[in-house]
């Protein structure tokens, strides 16, 4: 356990300490916001040449020839390339994106200062926990350079493929044993900060700050903290078990007499079952490690750009809870397809219809929470009606999937890609765009242009409906997912034009996010400066200077008098009551 | 809250009550409370990730177990029940510590802890003996699936031991050293419950090792 210095730190001088091997919560918050975005452009690049490759495998590209002088020998992608480019995406998207920016990102910069705390509970675990998920994500990114290339086995990295080593195909050698690697870093990286916020949250709230009068944020990212802690602790112990069956030549997830490019293999009595149990244990509650966050700050924002405050806050909190806790339940409905007993099917899809339950107490406490209010269309909030949006279609596909009948023929089809890029993929990052317009003022002291975020909203938003709602249509005509190109399928001819139309869709929202980029460096530099409360809120963060002072309240010990979300209180003198307000 | 606060203020009953404190609250550098709880807080947090790792283990371990007929029970060296009586001894030795730092019988404190990390090197000492037995008898870690567990978990285990042999002797070092100031009882008392807990899955790991082998 690192030293339990609650701020006994004073600001430090040098460049180094400060901005580079910083132990304050701001900065690395920052950090971490800033590996994401790298991370997410880098997932993004990858698969735009996906799609293009899908509805133009012949094409002969010179770039694709420079970058892979091996994978795309004559400018022609080779299947293997495609799937490394398609591991490489998922991971570094879930992984590096959507664990990291909302929760890790925010949460760190965010969480001590609505809480009324001058820093996190260990501030050098902190800081540790950050460059060890670089690391991670340079040792991640290393697999495209070694012998090989990067692994093909999918963000799911499913043994045999993932465990057989090189004899199974170009990445599946160091590529993927970097994979692995890197995914154990990551793993304790979490560990590290789930600690942090939960401690954090338990023990740091300011004189009057109670549980019930937190923020929705400072919920999500406390129960994520806790999905945290318990699943990565899991994948850690089924990374290791399966770097030893690459590596040691034990049978954890290899079965006898396995065959492997007309080779037979020495391993016996693995089953690869049993990686999936354990992937999907840990995979599960990943998903809404994902979106809680986004959750959260969809509740603070409604909030706070409606007037009113958050439609039954105390089924809030519950329904966050009630995910949470059944989020461990589930993993079996990733496993429908696995041969498994039609009963523990029937639980586990109960189960999971059951999820539906607190998802829908949500989307309907945000829907009230709108009902009636004096709505100001901020760009923050235009995403987080966005979120909203996006949440309600991607989890309506969910409920399809859930139901083992449906699922034997959705399984592995482009409608499991449309649900989860819906609800996972744009949702979350919709939840992200959002945290970015309404706190960047306090983050860097500057507003964004609204105008540019709203032109990009609205872009993005169609853009992402354009490539993703007709994924669901491919599922249902029986379009598989994770193949390089469909060329060689009769029945495929007919769906292609769909897939020029998303490849298309794809190629647009990519070039639209120049937009955000532009817009968030040119307004740290130029944009107007930004007030103290520039959007009336009601939240601790909001009443100190932007950005705040080192150790966030400038030597002052707030107290809370208030809930959260205190807008338009019939008598006050405001149509927001802070929560620092006297009561 | 706000409606029993208005009251107070109009039956004329003074200025509310101070709002509670959830130890963020006074917080000044001086409120080795706060960062005291929070540092057994976040021990907990850890110890708690720390089952879910074994906990994800054990299930591997019973479901590869029950899979195929390929088990081969792995025999337990004998070392292994006197480096359990070791490792018992060093948590003992470590309770015996914090009692004479409450009494203030330091000279008793430096004895004992010292003794405790001692132990605690023994154990790993004596687990190395254990896999050389084992090596020496033509088991090893690809063996065969029990074997297998049996490298993996006390390895694992003994990775964790690391990290708590650290602590232990970086406090030994401090206490030495007469650093061994006030604030410094946290860590005492954290790396000491870490240390009965790495004794407990210790334990835990001999019972599933002897029963299930
Ligand atoms: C009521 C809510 C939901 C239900 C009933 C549901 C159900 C399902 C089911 C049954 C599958 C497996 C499909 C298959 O592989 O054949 C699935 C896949 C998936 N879901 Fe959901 N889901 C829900 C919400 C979510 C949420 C909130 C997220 C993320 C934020 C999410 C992310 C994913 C992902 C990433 C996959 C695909 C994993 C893969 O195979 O690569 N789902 N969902
Ligand atoms: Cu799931």
């Amino acid at each position: 356990m690192s030293s339990p210095v609650v701020h006994a730190h004073g600001a430090p001088q040098g460049f180094i300490r400060r901005y580079i091997f910083s132990l304050d919560h701001k900065v690395i918050g920052i950090q971490y916001y800033f590996l994401a975005l790298f991370s997410v452009f880098l997932g993004m690049s990858l698969s735009v040449l996906m799609r293009f490759h899908m509805v133009y495998p012949d094409a002969k590209v010179s770039l694709f020839e420079k970058l892979w002088p091996t994978g795309a020998a004559g400018g022609i992608m080779t299947p293997e390339l495609y799937l490394s480019l398609m591991t490489m995406h998922g991971t570094i998207m879930v992984f590096f994106v959507l664990t990291t920016a909302p929760q890790s990102g925010f949460g760190n910069y965010f969480l001590p200062i609505q809480i009324g705390a001058e820093d996190m509970a260990f501030p050098v675990l902190n800081m540790l926990s950050f460059w060890t998920t670089l690391l991670a994500l340079v040792v991640m990114v290393s697999a495209f350079f070694v012998q090989g290339g990067a692994p093909l086995s999918g963000w799911t990295a499913y043994p045999p493929l993932s465990a057989v080593g090189p004899l199974s195909g170009p990445g599946e050698g160091m590529g993927q044993t970097l994979w692995v690697i890197s995914i154990a870093i990551f793993c304790g990286a979490s560990l590290m900060g789930a600690i942090n916020f939960i401690a954090t949250t338990i023990d740091l709230r300011a004189r009057g700050m109670s549980m019930m009068r937190l923020p929705l944020t400072v919920w999500s990212w406390f129960v994520t903290a806790i999905l945290g802690l318990l699943g990565f602790a899991v994948l850690l112990a089924a990374g290791v078990l399966l770097l030893l069956d690459r590596m040691a030549g034990t049978s954890f997830f290899l079965p006898a007499g396995l065959v492997v490019n007309d080779q037979i293999l020495n391993h016996k009595g693995g089953s690869p079952l049993l990686w999936q149990h354990l992937f999907w244990f840990f995979g599960h509650p990943e998903v809404y490690i994902a979106i809680l966050p986004g959750m959260g700050l969809a509740s603070q924002l409604l909030a706070t750009f409606s007037r009113k405050p958050i439609f039954g806050y105390r089924a809030m909190v519950y329904a966050i809870l009630g995910i949470g806790f059944l989020g461990f339940f589930v993993w079996g409905h990733h496993m429908f397809m696995s041969g498994m007993n039609p009963y523990s099917a029937m639980a586990f899809s109960i189960l999971t219809m059951s999820i539906g339950v607190p998802s829908a107490i949500k989307t309907f406490n945000w829907i009230g929470t709108l009902w009636g209010g004096r709505i100001r269309f901020t760009t923050a909030m235009l995403f987080a009606l966005g979120f909203v949006s996006l949440f309600v279609s991607g989890g309506i596909s969910g409920i399809f999937l859930g139901q083992p009948a449906l699922d034997l023929y959705f399984h592995d089809t482009y409608f499991v890609v449309g649900h989860f890029h819906m609800i996972m993929g744009v949702a979350a990052i919709f939840g992200m765009f959002g945290g970015t317009f309404y706190w960047f003022p306090k983050m860097f002291g500057r507003m964004m242009n609204e105008t540019l975020g709203k032109i990009h909203f609205y872009l993005t938003f169609l853009g992402v409906y354009a490539i993703f709602t007709p994924m669901h249509f491919l599922g249902i005509a029986g379009n598989p997912r994770r193949y390089a190109d469909f060329t060689n399928f009769e029945f495929m001819n007919n769906l292609m034009p769909v897939h020029k139309f998303m490849t298309h869709a794809a190629i647009f929202t990519a070039v639209v996010q120049l937009i955000f980029v532009f817009n968030l460096f040119w307004s740290m530099r130029k944009g107007a400066k930004a007030p103290v409360n520039p959007w009336d809120s009601t939240t601790l963060e909001w009443t100190v200077s932007s950005p705040p002072p080192f150790d966030n309240f400038a030597g002052k010990h707030p107290v809370v008098n208030h809930g959260a979300y205190e807008y338009s209180v019939p008598g006050a003198a405001k149509d927001y009551i802070m929560q620092s307000d006297p009561a | 809250m706000a409606g029993s606060t208005t009251a107070d203020i109009i039956g004329g009953r003074g200025a509310p009550p101070a709002p509670r404190d959830f130890g963020g609250g006074d917080g000044d550098s001086g409120g080795r409370g706060a960062s005291r709880r929070a540092s057994i807080t976040g021990l907990l947090v850890l110890l708690a990730a720390s089952v879910m790792f074994f906990a994800a283990f054990t299930s591997a371990f019973f479901v590869r177990r029950g899979m195929s007929n390929d088990w081969v029970d792995t025999p337990l060296p004998h070392i292994l029940w006197v480096n359990t009586g070791v490792l018992v001894a060093s948590s003992l030795a470590l309770e015996l510590a914090r009692r004479a730092l409450r009494a203030g019988r330091r000279a008793a404190f430096n004895r004992f802890w010292t003794g405790a990390t001692i132990l605690g090197a023994l154990f790993l000492c004596g687990q190395y003996l254990a896999w050389r037995q084992l090596n020496d008898a033509g088991i090893y870690l690809a063996t065969n699936p029990s074997s297998s567990f049996f490298f993996l978990l006390t390895c694992v285990h003994a990775v964790h031991l690391v990290g708590g042999i650290s602590a232990l002797g970086y406090i030994d070092v401090q206490a030495l050293l007469l650093r061994l100031g006030p604030s410094k009882r946290t860590a005492v008392d954290v790396s000491a419950y870490f240390w009965h807990f790495l004794d407990a899955i210790w334990i835990y790991l001999m019972v599933l090792f002897f029963f299930w082998g």
